[in-house]
């Protein structure tokens, strides 16, 4: 059991010398973390390596510039400026980590407490957390030092409440995010306690989060005291950096050195804190980016592995012809393409990497659809067919270039061939006019602030140029029209009234409200319950043949295709492995990777049988 | 929408009750004997007894605190200990200049920020990287050293503005002009860079979202995606931002207004401080503390507004 | 809440499983036994009605057994496996497992039971923590129930060995596999106590096709060689076929049919079976065609039966026809106001899970 336990500790804080490795490979994280160090070991030894006692005066040597005495010159009373500054690091920084100390032991357990347990002991501690944020730090410190005298450690205990509200909402809200994670629930399957949860699953969460806050609260704390104590309300009686710097800024026309080492010492400080603050973040946005960038290479190499080896003979007919074309064939396209709505050819997308390379992501892609004609593009994920149906949307990602092919739409060019991007001023007309988008998520496409109404008729007025008037009864017919049952209630209403399925019958009369040449779909019934999927599908065929327009289809689902598409294209890993008449694919086809595919569909399959070759292997292993 | 409003006026007001009572018992915990301290270490035990009674400390703490809050809402906050004016009077003449101080800065601050934080998102390229240099510098240096700095070079160097506030209630608008400057941009450099950082971010976070590419494949021009639908969306977090950084400002005004001897309550209250005069401690803190209810109220209302999905919530 | 209430509601959702239930059901010894399940979320605000999601709902699995639970979202299907794992407020109706009481097992109750019955969930990507090497999401099962040491290696080794996962795996962090990889690593998790139940929440509709097919090829497998029951939870019909020997079919918190696996996904009695079975697609042009002109003449004939029937009742046949888009929101998206306006219409994880 202890030695099981033990080596699940270690494995848990796996990621740990990874961030650290990073803040410390970061100069300017190592720089504050070494100047941070030896503030700390300053203000432990401080006191004893000090020339002289804090409230030593010399009258005789007053405002005396540096010497071998008094290396850095004494202030106006004749005090050591060195020695006042060494105890004043000391009081600094001890009492500046225990406003930190103060917050963490208030904000830390409480956050855990009603993040984890929520109900009331939430609702009362977020009041009060709100309560004490809206308070201004420095007049409730006023008035605390109004009641209950000038020291310092007081002053930064009742702060370190103030600012306590940031790490209980900070640690309140991770836990949160992570007490509906499915590994949470699996360790409750398995019968570990709360306590070991929050231990195992939910400290790990917090524990950067809150040492990136401590920096920072940290630095608020000594700013605020220097502050306090250059205003004079800091304890007399001990040596501080505010009160050197009021000292200073007294003096100022007598000695304006005087002022610089308290701000020297001040600025490093904070500096430092805010620099390991914001290294840190670095530290750990780098780590995740690492692991998403990690993820999606998985999915791309995933299906590489599986994939047969002859699979990349697909469009390779093509390749050839279109790196030869010129950089400049300008707008006039090839002859005897002209006719087709679009016309997609040698397309290749991808993605600049930070070492110099360039990840493809859609490679040497061609193909054409023609109006009335519904081209259905399939592929599991990671083989670019989305990527692909935005290119000729004209929305890739920023970072995305062009880098083969080109597009031409309805005889003209939108990429030609040599872009490195698309060409906005040739799309951006054509988009909500001629070239229409369905999307995935029909929630996330709506926007929340907004009503559904505004959302349809807003872009009737901008591109169609109707008036107000107009762009509402034509709304108001394209929400009839796609089914909804209530339209002229339905235009009121907020995208959170209504259902997942309404909002994707509000994107599709969105799509089709200008009467568009071609409909991008991006897996436009994915999202759907099964039986909303097939009335979606009864609506988008409808309309097409009412319509007369084009659709690029982009899915997962053979099915899908088969109710809709004249024509399959299907793509794996960025490249077009196969393409033909929808029967022929389906029913006949030649591509091994396709035939993968199909093969895993289980409509009309023995139940209970392996689906393949690993399972049939495995199960005639053991008969 | 009226419940919605109803709702936060009560907290507002249970907030007020809240911090006053505090407030008030933390002033009168200390034990330190007020009277003598106003009379100085010369009076004698009688006189201290008599002080006492006259200042009605001799009832019990809550009691005392009732009819305190009793005469507060008729608007009255009692006579300052050190001197004979009303409290509620010496405040009210002192009011107009912080909050011309705090006001002018949180417009600066809304606006710079505002613009600063959507050319970062929008732009990127040296923008961005400036802004987030100057992000690290702005947080390090703490508002009170800047105002040294500030003070040092335009009003001691250069005498562009003077160190010492010349405002009086009567004193010409040049002279308000004059005396603000320093104190407001010292606000301002503090506070702007760390808000438009974060309007940025909510920025670029708007701009990820789906729906962004949904209205841009309707044709929409990027002026109205940006105007309309990304800041209305990026609001909320924006607001949360200012009026934060608004209340930091009430705080980090009681030092500015001391540096350069501006005449608004920030002032008053170190004084007070400094001289153990409760009543007028008690009225700062009272009035900060309205302002920021009013504040944030006034947020409150207008994410309701700007964003519908709150109201419901 | 009360077992009398939960009583009453039951004739009516019973009345289309026990024809179906018959043989195969009890021919098989029973290893788990749900009889009359309620759950209630209560309301959000003050005065609110609870939010009842499953009512009333029974079902039973043999050893040896894969039950097939098919819905759509707000159906209550992820519910019920919830309840039986003991992470869903059960407010009425009995869990009996393995001859014993589990409906309100207590956390020590319940680190008895994870030795018997396990969970994989829907989302390869949240199911496992992030910042733990598979080797310590692979022992913590056992930790829990006091096994540690060579033996704990030994056995991970095993699982890795079973699931078809390479025996280094144990020191890589789940980001450095893929979905259909990690699916299988929650699979080992499962089976690391060597349970009689395995609760599968929609295992295999975040994956890839092929990697669909992989992944129920080695749920058969294991079956196979463990004896190992399964609740197989999945809102597509297809795949629960494939899987299951019995399947029920949930719909608003209710069972609406129950029966074998092959009669009830090929020949459904109860409409909303079939309009479930004739919504899902074909991979052929022209069967696909025929399919949907089926589905609508289904939906015609009972609009029309409606239109006689509804005349008296609340709303209309176009409302009825609309709330049949509307209460279903999109499977996994974020409809929980729209769904939760409805009673049984916000199925707790289905609205979180997205």
């Amino acid at each position: 059991m202890t030695s099981a336990t033990r080596s699940a500790g270690q494995t848990g804080e796996v990621v740990r010398p990874n961030t650290l490795r990073r803040l410390l490979r970061n100069p300017l994280g190592l720089i504050s973390i070494i100047v941070l160090g030896v503030l700390l070991i300053l203000a432990i030894i401080g006191p004893w390596i000090a020339p002289y006692s804090q409230t030593h005066a010399d009258i005789a040597a007053s405002l005396a510039g540096p010497s071998a005495d008094h290396l850095l010159g004494t202030d106006s009373p004749g005090r050591d400026v060195l020695s006042r500054l060494l105890f004043g690091t000391q009081l600094t920084i001890f009492s500046g980590l225990l406003c930190a100390a103060v917050a963490i032991a208030i904000g830390l357990p409480s956050g855990l407490l009603a993040g984890y347990y929520g109900g009331w002991f939430d609702s009362v501690a977020g009041w009060a957390g709100n309560m004490l944020m809206s308070l201004p730090g420095i007049v409730v410190l006023l008035a605390v030092r109004a009641a209950l005298g000038p020291s310092v450690w007081i002053s930064m205990i009742i702060f370190g409440v103030l600012l306590s509200p940031g790490y209980f909402r900070l640690t309140r809200t991770a836990v949160q995010s992570v007490r509906n994670e499915l590994y949470v629930d699996a360790a409750r399957v398995a019968g570990l306690s709360d306590g070991r949860i929050i231990a195992r699953h939910i400290f790990s969460v917090v524990r950067a989060p809150i040492i990136i806050q401590t920096a920072i609260v940290t630095g608020v704390a000594i700013s605020i005291q220097a502050g306090l104590q250059f205003l004079g309300l800091g304890d007399p009686g001990e040596a501080s950096w505010g009160a050197m710097v009021n000292e200073g800024f007294k003096n100022i026309y007598v000695a304006p050195g005087l002022i610089v080492p308290p701000i020297v010492m001040i600025g490093l400080t904070i500096g430092a804190l805010v620099l390991l603050a914001n290294a840190l973040r670095d530290a750990l946005e780098d780590g995740q980016k690492v692991s998403r960038k990690r993820r999606l290479t998985d999915i791309a190499t995933g299906a590489v592995t599986m994939a047969m080896p002859v699979v990349k003979t697909g469009g390779s007919a093509e390749r050839t012809a279109a790196p030869a074309r010129g950089k400049r064939a300008a707008a006039t396209v090839e002859a005897g393409t002209e006719h087709h709505l679009v016309k997609v050819t040698g397309l290749g997308v991808g993605y600049p990497q930070a070492d110099g390379s360039t990840k493809h992501v859609v490679d040497d892609v061609s193909f054409h659809v023609d109006r009335g004609e519904v081209l259905g593009i399939v592929g599991e994920s990671g083989s670019g067919k989305s990527q692909t149906a935005f290119s000729i949307l004209g929305l890739l990602p920023d970072n995305a270039e062009i880098i083969a092919g080109s597009i031409q739409f309805d005889g003209k060019y939108t990429v030609e061939p040599g872009d490195t991007k698309v060409d906005q001023a040739r799309v951006r007309p054509l988009r909500g006019k001629r070239i229409a988008y369905i999307p995935q998520e029909p929630m996330s496409n709506l926007d929340p602030n907004f009503t559904i109404g505004h959302q349809l008729a807003r872009p009737l007025r901008v591109v169609m140029g109707m008036s107000k008037a107009a762009a509402k009864a034509r709304a108001i017919e394209l929400l009839g029209l796609v089914g909804i049952v209530d339209p002229a209630r339905t235009y009121d209403l907020h995208p959170h009234e209504i259902s997942g399925g309404m909002a994707q019958r509000v994107l599709i009369a969105g799509a089709i409200s200008c009467e568009p040449d071609l409909i991008i779909a991006d897996e436009p019934t994915t999202a759907l319950d099964v039986t909303v999927q097939a009335e979606v599908l009864d609506l988008l065929r409808g309309l097409q043949k009412r319509i007369g327009m084009g659709i690029v289809l982009v899915t997962h689902n053979f099915g899908v295709v088969a109710d809709l598409a004249d024509r399959v294209l299907v793509m794996q890993a960025g490249h077009v492995v196969e393409s033909g008449d929808v029967r022929q694919i389906l029913r006949d086809p030649q591509n091994p990777y396709t035939r993968i595919l199909l093969s895993a569909m289980l409509e009309g399959k023995e139940p209970m049988t392996m689906l393949t070759e690993v399972g049939r292997e495995r199960a005639g292993a053991r008969a | 929408m009226l419940s919605f409003t109803l709702r936060r006026l009560g907290a507002g007001a249970l907030l007020l009750v809240v911090i006053s009572a505090l407030a008030y018992v933390l002033m009168f915990a200390s034990g330190t004997n007020i009277a003598r301290n106003i009379l100085g270490e010369t009076a004698t035990e009688d006189q201290v007894a008599l002080k006492q009674q006259q200042l009605g400390l001799d009832q019990p703490l809550w009691q005392r605190y009732l009819g305190w809050a009793g005469s507060a809402l008729t608007g009255s906050l009692g006579r300052s200990w050190f001197g004979s004016e009303p409290v509620a009077q010496t405040i009210a003449t002192r009011l107009p200049v912080t909050l011309t101080l705090v006001l002018t800065a949180i417009v600066l601050t809304a606006i710079i920020a505002l613009a600063l934080g959507v050319l970062a998102a929008t732009k990127r390229g040296w923008v961005d990287k400036l802004l987030q240099v100057s992000v690290v510098v702005g947080d390090a240096i703490p508002g009170f050293v800047l105002a040294i700095i500030l003070a040092f070079v335009f009003a001691i160097q250069f005498k562009l503005f003077p160190a010492v506030s010349t405002i009086t209630p009567n004193a010409p608008a040049s002279a308000w002009l004059l005396s603000l400057t320093l104190p407001v941009l010292a606000i301002v450099i503090n506070a702007v860079t760390s808000s438009a950082q974060q309007i940025r971010s909510a920025v670029i976070r708007q701009y990820e979202r789906d729906s962004i590419r949904t209205l841009r494949s309707r044709g929409l021009g990027e002026g109205e995606i940006l105007f309309k639908h990304v800041l209305r969306g990026a609001s909320p977090a924006g607001l949360t931002v200012l009026s934060l950084q608004f209340i930091g400002m009430l705080g980090g005004a009681v030092i500015i207004e001391k540096l350069f001897a501006i005449p608004g309550i920030g002032n008053l209250a170190v004084t007070a401080t400094q001289l153990g005069d409760v009543p007028v401690v008690m009225g700062v803190v009272l009035y900060t503390v309205v302002i920021v209810v009013i504040v944030n109220l006034l947020v409150d209302l207008l994410n309701g507004w700007l964003n519908p999905k709150v109201r419901v919530a | 809440m009360s077992a009398a209430q939960g009583a009453g509601a039951a004739p009516a959702t019973t009345a289309a499983a026990a024809s179906g239930a018959g043989g195969i059901g009890s021919a098989a010894q029973s290893l788990l036994t749900v009889d009359r399940l309620e759950v209630a979320y209560p309301g959000r605000g003050f005065r609110a009605k609870p939010a009842r999601i499953l009512k009333g709902v029974s079902i039973e699995i043999g050893a040896g057994r894969t039950l097939g639970l098919v819905g759509e979202s707000g159906s209550g299907k992820t519910t019920l496996g919830r309840a039986l794992l003991g992470l869903a407020p059960v407010t009425g109706g009995r869990i009996t497992f393995d001859g014993r009481d589990a409906t309100h097992a207590s956390r020590s109750e319940r680190k008895r039971l994870s030795r018997d019955m396990q969970v994989v969930f829907q989302d390869p990507y949240t199911s496992l923590n992030p910042a733990m090497e598979v080797g310590a999401i692979l022992a913590e099962p056992l930790v829990v129930q006091g096994i540690g040491g060579t033996e704990a290696k030994k056995r991970i080794a095993e699982l890795l060995d079973q699931v078809g996962l390479p025996s280094d795996s144990i020191h890589r962090l789940p980001r450095e596999f893929s979905g259909g990889q990690r699916q299988r690593v929650a699979i080992a998790r499962a089976l690391a106590l060597r349970p009689k139940l395995i609760v599968c929440d929609e295992p295999v509709s975040a994956l890839d096709l092929s990697t669909q097919a992989r992944v129920l090829d080695l749920f058969l497998a294991i079956q196979q060689e463990t004896g190992v029951s399964y609740l197989f939870i999945s809102h597509d019909l297809d795949v629960v076929r494939h899987i299951s020997h019995e399947v029920s079919v949930l719909f608003r918190g209710d069972i609406v049919e129950h029966g074998p696996a092959e009669q009830v996904t090929r020949d459904p009695q109860h409409p909303y079976t079939k309009r479930l079975l004739l919504a899902s697609p074909v991979p052929d042009p022209d069967r696909q065609a025929m399919r949907r002109r089926e589905r609508r003449e289904l939906i015609d004939a009972e609009a029309a039966a409606d239109g006689t029937a509804a005349e008296a009742g609340p709303g209309g046949a176009a409302d009825a026809a609309d709330a049949a888009s509307a209460g279903h929101g999109p499977h996994g998206s974020t409809t929980t106001t729209a769904a939760s306006a409805r009673p049984g219409g916000s199925e707790r994880s289905d609205a979180l899970r997205g």
